[in-house]
């Protein structure tokens, strides 16, 4: 049912605009959204203007002959409208409402939102651009991109718009850490936060002592990738102790870049560590 | 014995048909006097000697017989009770009383730390007799308890006395281990997330989803279902709540079964963390497969790096118990309530062969260990050069 009221909506509004009329309506070609301006009308008598646009209509009361005035907040969504008048007969005449020139806004996407250091190109931005009432604004327009990273420094790019949308691709920086991506138009700008994230360890190398009650203490150096950049606390490094067939594992995680644990003291026991796929150094314990 | 497979209307349309009366002969007297003889040598048998082996289930509802008139009886009588989760009951019933506390023997048999046991019920026993004398008993207890889980055991060798007329059972308390009162610095590392609002510009990014990927996978054909086993790693540097879900496509690309690993996987992964996944088709046979999809996903969750579980004295056992053994052991400081153990096989070309779990029954205190034992299938077990286990924890007091 709900699906036929555009059509007889459609048919309503062809009809009407399919009469000959007296009446004469004068829309401008083009109209700014957001600005007020008015139309003359001819004849006499009374008239009911329909407007009829993406998201507006509006059904006024007017008197032939004057000019119908249009406030600064009637027309605001950017589209093509068609205006019905309807009095002794009808007429019709259609306008586009075109967005405002000034840019308001910009949605800015950054993607990914986390990546490993030193990756080219890796970063990708995105700004569509928006006047104050939301509408795209179609022609081009300049946005630059600024991308600084944790250790100060920046890359800058311009692009120019293309139907309401610039985009660019930067590079990850070499050191970790977040950087602040940053689109800017005419004033307005718009920041995302990319958390760049070390790599791989590079290498990892651990040192075994005894510890109480019949132990191995198992340290490993602080654990970079090949940036020379700290791996993020968490990632698991994995110690293994073998010794006459048995086996001992513990996955532990970096706590401040440095991973630590405790393993039985088995005299001639073999202690290896490693994280991921990148393997350690190997440790043959003697007792001491 | 004879049987007339004739009807009525059949013998009735026979004429050659002549009705036979049953004979009375001297045959079915010796017989009945045979049978009356062999059940009375029978009887006189069981009561002189009596089975020594003895099986049940347990009957939470079961009838207290107080005064036990065999070992075996004693020790049914024990577990029943044991089973109604009596305590004051089971504890009546032993013989060893003075040497221990009530609250003591309850705490042996279900643990004192909120584990796995502490919700466990005893859901069959077998009683078998290693050594029977005029006065005293060893009896083996094998004890199946049902948890959520699935099932554990745990066997006893209990010595029953006679006092007076009665059997008493001496329970062998394994007293539980206590970690003396002490401060344990930990450097604690947790991840919290703000993800974004809904007042956010649709614009603005939300934290991604952690990056995880599907390292190893391998289908097998077992019985009357199709396994799935394979290795998931995060790639990231943050947690990830994983799963691993898989659809087995026939030749026309229908799906035939979806499925999901459930709890052979360790959901929470930390950064560069793999763990296994096994995921069952039941009544399904690889032949039918044409391709497999798999589907692992993966959320951003607050997480805690703590508690690290040490695995130790891993250990390969042949046939007939073929079997991964070894001992957890709690590096941090929080009591692990239930711990859960998946192991990883490999063969000599480092495929993977097999998937398998155990739940430890015992809560994991600091540095105390407790022993664990994934069964391997016997066919399983020739296969098998290398192994990986992983551990996951619950901790009750983070669930609440």
């Amino acid at each position: 049912m709900t699906g036929r009221i555009p059509l007889v909506l459609c048919a309503f509004v062809f009809a009407l605009a399919t009469v000959a009329a007296a009446q004469d309506l004068r829309f401008p070609a083009r109209v700014e959204a957001g600005t007020a301006f008015s139309i003359p009308t001819t004849g006499s008598g009374e008239a009911t203007l329909y407007v009829v646009g993406p998201g507006d209509a509006i059904a006024r009361k007017v008197h032939l002959g004057e000019e119908i005035e249009f406030e600064a907040d009637d027309l605001h969504n950017a589209g093509h409208y068609l205006a019905i008048l309807t009095g002794s007969s009808s007429v019709s005449t259609q306008f586009d409402v075109v967005p405002s020139r000034q840019p308001a806004s910009l949605s800015f996407l950054a993607k990914p939102s986390r990546l490993a250091v030193n990756r080219p190109d890796g970063i990708s931005g995105v700004t569509y651009i928006f006047d104050i009432f939301g509408n795209l604004l179609l022609k081009p327009e300049d946005v630059s991109f600024q991308l600084s990273d944790a250790t100060g420094g920046t890359q800058l790019r311009n692009a120019s718009s293309h139907e309401g949308v610039a985009w660019v691709q930067m590079n990850s920086a070499p050191k970790a850490g977040p950087a602040h991506f940053q689109a800017t138009l005419s004033g307005v700008h718009a920041t995302r936060i990319v958390e760049e994230v070390p790599g791989d360890p590079c290498s990892i190398h651990m040192t075994a002592r005894p510890a109480s009650s019949g132990r191995v203490l198992l340290q490993t150096d602080p654990v970079r990738d090949c940036n020379g950049n700290p791996v993020p606390d968490g990632t698991i490094v994995s110690f293994t102790e073998t010794h006459d067939g048995r086996v001992s594992t513990v996955d532990v995680p970096l706590k401040r870049s440095v991973a630590q644990t405790e393993l039985p003291a088995a005299s001639g026991a073999t202690i290896s560590v490693a994280a991921g796929v990148v393997l350690g150094n190997e440790i043959r314990w003697g007792g001491r | 014995m004879s049987a007339n497979f004739m009807s009525d209307d059949q013998q009735s349309a026979n004429p050659e048909f002549v009705e036979q009366k049953p004979r009375r002969t001297g045959t079915g007297i010796l017989f009945a006097l045979i049978l009356f003889a062999l059940t009375a040598a029978l009887i006189a048998i069981g009561t002189i000697w009596p089975n020594q082996e003895d099986s049940g289930v347990a009957e939470p509802r079961g009838r207290v017989v107080i005064s036990a008139s065999s070992p075996q009886v004693a020790v049914n009588d024990l577990l029943q009770q044991i089973a109604r989760r009596d305590w004051h009951a089971a504890y009546e019933l032993l013989a060893n009383k003075g040497e221990f506390s009530e609250s003591e023997f309850r705490n042996d048999i279900i643990g004192e730390y909120g584990s796995l046991r502490s919700y466990a019920t005893l859901n069959q026993f077998d009683v078998q007799s290693v050594h029977a004398s005029e006065d005293q008993a060893q009896m083996r207890a094998h004890m199946i308890w049902a948890s959520v889980v699935g099932t554990f055991e745990d066997s006893r060798d209990l010595r029953v006395v006679k006092n007076g007329r009665r059997w008493e059972v001496s329970w062998p308390l394994v007293k539980e281990a206590r970690v003396p009162p002490q401060v344990i610095p930990v450097n604690y590392l947790r991840w919290d997330v703000i993800y974004r609002g809904p007042e956010d510009d649709w614009g603005a990014q939300d934290v991604e989803a952690p990056h995880v990927r599907i390292v190893a996978m391998h289908p097998v054909d077992r019985a009357d279902e199709v396994i799935l086993m394979g290795e998931i790693l995060n790639e990231d540097v943050i947690p990830a709540f994983v799963t691993v879900k898989a659809s087995l496509l026939d030749s026309k690309g229908r799906v035939i079964g979806t499925e999901d690993a459930f709890d052979k996987i360790s959901h929470v992964l930390l950064p560069k963390q793999v763990s296994p996944f096994r995921i069952d088709f039941h009544n399904t046979r690889l032949s039918q497969v044409d391709s497999i999809r798999m589907q692992p996903s993966s959320n951003l969750v607050p997480a805690s790096a703590d508690p690290v579980i040490g695995i130790e004295s891993q250990k390969l056992n042949p046939l007939p118990n073929a079997s991964l053994s070894g001992q957890l052991v709690n590096q941090s400081g929080q009591v692990v309530n239930v711990a859960h153990v998946i192991g990883t096989f490999y063969d000599g070309g480092g495929q993977i062969v097999w998937v398998a779990d155990q739940y430890p029954s015992r809560a994991l205190l600091p540095g105390t260990p407790v022993p664990f034992q994934i069964t391997l299938p016997a066919d399983i077990s020739n296969k098998v050069k290398t192994y990986r286990a992983v551990t996951t924890t619950y901790i009750s007091s983070r669930i609440q």
